[in-house]
C-alpha cells in the first residue's frame, strides 16, 4: 500500500513542513508503520546539512533490536573524529533524539562520495541525507507524530516529498523507511509507493558498480539506480525515463533535487497518483485526500497516465 | 454447519458418488412465493420525492456517517440530495438503490458511487480510482476528469465523464455504457464482457486487452491493441446509437461519430451467450 506525497512552489517559499505533515495525515490509512519528509528548506547555501542516525528507533513496533544507548554516544564520537579527519568542520550541532542527529558541516569538496563511505564505515551509522538544502527526517509512527517528534511544523522552503509506510518488503525500521537519499549526490531524495520486482538482479548490478544499498527495502533501489545513471552523466529525467525500463513492477516515485521535484508512473500505471498543477503550485500525492489538506477549494486535478515522468522547477 | 444426511432415492449421478448428501434446515433453497409480501420487498430501498430536496454538508463527516445520514434523508423522503465538501473522502453515496437525484458539490475519492441500482448522480468536481464500481443502473455524470479503474465492472446504466479519465476504464465490464469525452489510459477494456465504451479522445496502450464480448469505440488516436481486441467496421447503426447515446450525455455535440474506430473482440467463445443474458441482473 504506502502512500507518497509531494509539493512544489514556484517563485517563493512557503511552510513545506506543515503542509506536507498535513498531505501526508491525510494519508496515514495507507500506512503508518513509519513516516518520512524530504524537505527542501531556505538556506544560506554555504555549509551541507547531514542528518543522520547513531542507531535505531526501538519503540513504536519496531522490528529492530535492542541496543544500549550507550553505543549511541560512541558512534556519535567516532562520526566526530573521522568528520575531523576528513577536513571538515562541525558549525551547528543538533542531537534531536538519543539516535537522530543533524549536523551544519563546513566541507569543501562537492564530491560527498570519500565523505559518506568514511561516516558509513562505522557500524549502525547511516547518513539519511546530505546537501545543502535537503534534510530526511524519518521515524515510526504517523506523520503527526514524527512531525511533533521532530519539531517539522516551521520549516520553510519550496518543495518537499513525504510517504507514509505500510512495512512488506522488509521490516519496521528507520533504514527501511523512505524517503532516500540519492547517496552520494548531495539534495537528491526519492520516495517510491510500489512493488519492484527485479531488485536483486539490479542491486547486484549495481552493487558491482561501487553503489551502496543501506536496508533490502525494494525502494531503495530507485535513488540508487538514479543515482548511478547521474553519476555516469545522464540528467534527472533522462535517468527517469529510462527507469521506466530498467526497473520491472509497479511504482509510482518521486525524486527531488535542489532546485526539482519529478514524479514517474509506471507503464501499467498500477499504482495510483493525483496531480495538481498551477503556475506557482503543485502538489501531488497517493489520494486526492492528500491534495485537499492543503488546496481546499475546488481545483481541477488529474491522474497522469502510464509511463508518465513529469519535472517541475522551483 | 448444515445438518447432513443420506437420501436413500439415489440418482444416477448419486449411485456414481457424487452428491451424495442432501441439505436441510435453515440451508434448504427457499422458492419464491408470490402470496409472501416479503418478496415484493426491495431491501434497503425508498418511495422519494424528487420535489423534496436537502443539502447535506459533509466536511466534518467520514465516509460512513455521510453514507448513512443520505439513506437516513431517503428514508425521509427527499429525492434531491445535494453533497456539499465532499474533499475527495473515498466511498461516498455507495449503495444507493432506489430513484434519486444526487448531487455533489466537489471531488470524490476512490470508490465514489460504487454498486448503486437506480440513482442519477451527478458530480461537479473529479472522481478517484473504481467511481462507479459495480453500477447495475442509473447515470453518473463527472463534469472533470476521473482515476483509474473508471467504472470496473459495471453492469448497466450510464457512466459519462467528460474529462480524460486513467488506466483500466472499464475493466471487467459487464453491461451498461461508459461514455468519455476526453482520453483514456492503458487498458482501457481489460477483460470487458459486455457493454459498450464511447471514447472521444486519444486511448493508451494495450485497448481491450483479453476482452471477451462487448464494443469500444474511439475517436482519437489507438496507443496499441491489446491480446484479442480487433477492429471492426463502423455500421450505421453504430453511428445511430453513439448519436443518441452523445445527446443523452450532453458532449461531442459536433464530433464526427463516422470517423471513429470499433474495437471488438476477436475471439470465439463457444458457449459465451448461454452463460449469462445480457439483461440478467441477479447473476451477481
Amino acid at each position: 500500500m504506502c502512500g507518497i506525497a509531494g509539493l512544489i512552489h514556484r517563485g517563493k517559499s512557503s511552510n513545506v513542513g506543515q503542509e506536507l505533515q498535513g498531505m501526508l495525515q491525510a494519508l496515514k490509512h495507507r500506512g503508518e508503520d513509519s513516516t518520512g519528509y524530504a524537505l527542501y528548506g531556505d538556506t544560506d547555501g554555504q555549509n551541507f546539512i547531514m542528518r543522520f542516525k547513531v542507531g535505531e528507533n526501538v519503540g513504536e513496533g519496531s522490528s529492530s533490536i535492542m541496543e544500549d544507548a550507550s553505543v549511541y554516544d560512541e558512534r556519535k564520537k567516532i562520526v566526530d573524529n573521522h568528520i575531523s579527519q576528513l577536513g571538515a568542520k562541525i558549525v551547528k550541532e543538533e542531537r534531536i533524539l538519543p539516535y537522530s542527529l543533524r549536523y551544519e558541516i563546513e566541507y569543501d569538496s562537492s564530491d560527498l562520495l570519500e565523505f559518506s563511505q568514511k561516516i558509513e564505515s562505522i557500524p549502525g551509522v547511516e547518513i539519511l541525507s546530505m546537501g545543502k538544502s535537503l534534510e530526511v527526517i524519518k521515524d515510526l509512527g504517523n506523520a503527526k507524530a514524527v512531525c511533533d517528534r521532530y519539531n517539522l511544523g516551521d520549516v520553510v522552503g519550496t518543495h518537499a516529498i513525504g510517504h507514509a509506510r505500510m512495512a512488506t518488503e522488509s521490516g519496521v525500521d528507520i533504514k527501511s523507511a523512505h524517503p532516500f537519499w540519492g547517496y552520494p549526490f548531495s539534495d537528491v531524495s526519492v520516495v517510491h509507493n510500489g512493488q519492484l520486482t527485479n531488485y536483486w538482479n539490479n542491486r547486484r548490478m549495481l552493487e558491482n558498480k561501487g553503489m551502496r544499498f543501506m536496508s533490502e527495502c525494494d525502494s531503495e533501489l530507485i535513488a540508487v539506480y538514479l543515482a548511478e545513471k547521474m553519476r555516469s552523466g545522464a540528467s534527472l529525467e533522462e535517468g527517469m525515463k529510462d527507469s521506466l525500463s530498467g526497473l520491472d513492477g509497479v511504482f509510482t516515485y518521486f525524486v527531488a533535487t535542489k532546485n526539482s521535484l519529478g514524479m514517474a508512473k509506471d507503464t501499467m500505471a498500477a499504482k495510483p497518483l493525483v496531480l495538481y498543477e498551477s503556475d506557482d503550485l503543485v502538489a501531488m500525492g497517493s489520494e486526492e485526500i492528500a491534495i485537499r489538506s492543503v488546496l481546499p477549494q475546488e481545483i481541477d486535478t488529474y491522474d497522469p497516465y502510464d509511463g508518465e515522468v513529469k519535472v517541475w522547477q522551483i | 454447519m448444515a445438518n447432513i444426511k443420506t437420501n436413500e432415492n439415489k440418482t444416477k449421478a448419486q449411485s456414481m458418488g457424487l452428491h451424495s448428501e442432501v441439505l436441510t434446515g435453515k440451508t434448504q433453497q427457499k422458492f419464491f412465493n408470490p402470496d409472501e409480501a416479503e418478496n415484493f420487498y426491495y431491501w434497503g430501498t425508498y418511495d422519494v420525492d424528487f420535489n423534496k430536496r436537502i443539502d447535506l454538508d459533509v466536511n466534518d463527516l467520514d465516509c460512513k456517517e455521510a453514507n448513512k445520514k443520505i439513506d437516513e434523508l431517503m428514508s425521509q423522503g427527499y429525492g434531491t440530495i445535494v453533497i456539499k465538501n465532499p474533499q475527495g473522502k473515498h466511498s461516498l453515496g455507495v449503495g444507493v438503490l432506489n430513484k434519486l437525484n444526487l448531487i455533489f458539490e466537489g471531488s470524490l475519492g476512490y470508490f465514489g458511487v460504487g454498486s448503486i441500482d437506480g440513482p442519477t448522480v451527478r458530480i461537479n468536481g473529479r472522481v478517484g480510482w473504481s467511481c462507479a464500481e459495480n453500477m447495475m443502473a442509473g447515470k453518473v455524470v463527472i463534469e472533470k476528469n476521473a482515476g483509474s479503474c473508471f467504472g470496473a465492472a459495471v453492469r448497466g446504466g450510464d457512466l459519462i465523464c467528460k474529462g480524460s479519465v486513467g488506466a483500466r476504464t472499464g475493466i471487467d465490464q459487464k453491461g451498461g455504457t461508459i461514455i468519455i469525452g476526453g482520453d483514456a489510459g492503458a487498458f482501457t477494456g481489460f477483460m470487458m464482457q459486455r457493454g459498450r465504451i464511447i471514447i472521444l479522445g486519444d486511448v493508451g496502450i494495450n485497448l481491450g486487452d483479453s476482452m471477451y464480448d462487448g464494443i469500444i469505440y474511439v475517436g482519437g488516436k489507438i496507443g496499441s491493441f491489446g491480446s484479442d481486441a480487433v477492429e471492426s467496421p463502423m455500421t450505421k447503426s453504430d453511428v445511430d446509437w453513439i448519436k443518441r447515446k452523445l445527446k443523452v450525455a450532453e458532449i461531442g455535440e459536433n464530433f464526427d461519430i463516422s470517423k471513429m474506430t470499433k474495437v471488438v473482440s476477436g475471439k470465439k467463445l463457444w458457449n459465451y451467450d448461454a452463460l449469462e443474458p445480457t439483461e440478467k441482473k441477479g447473476a451477481i
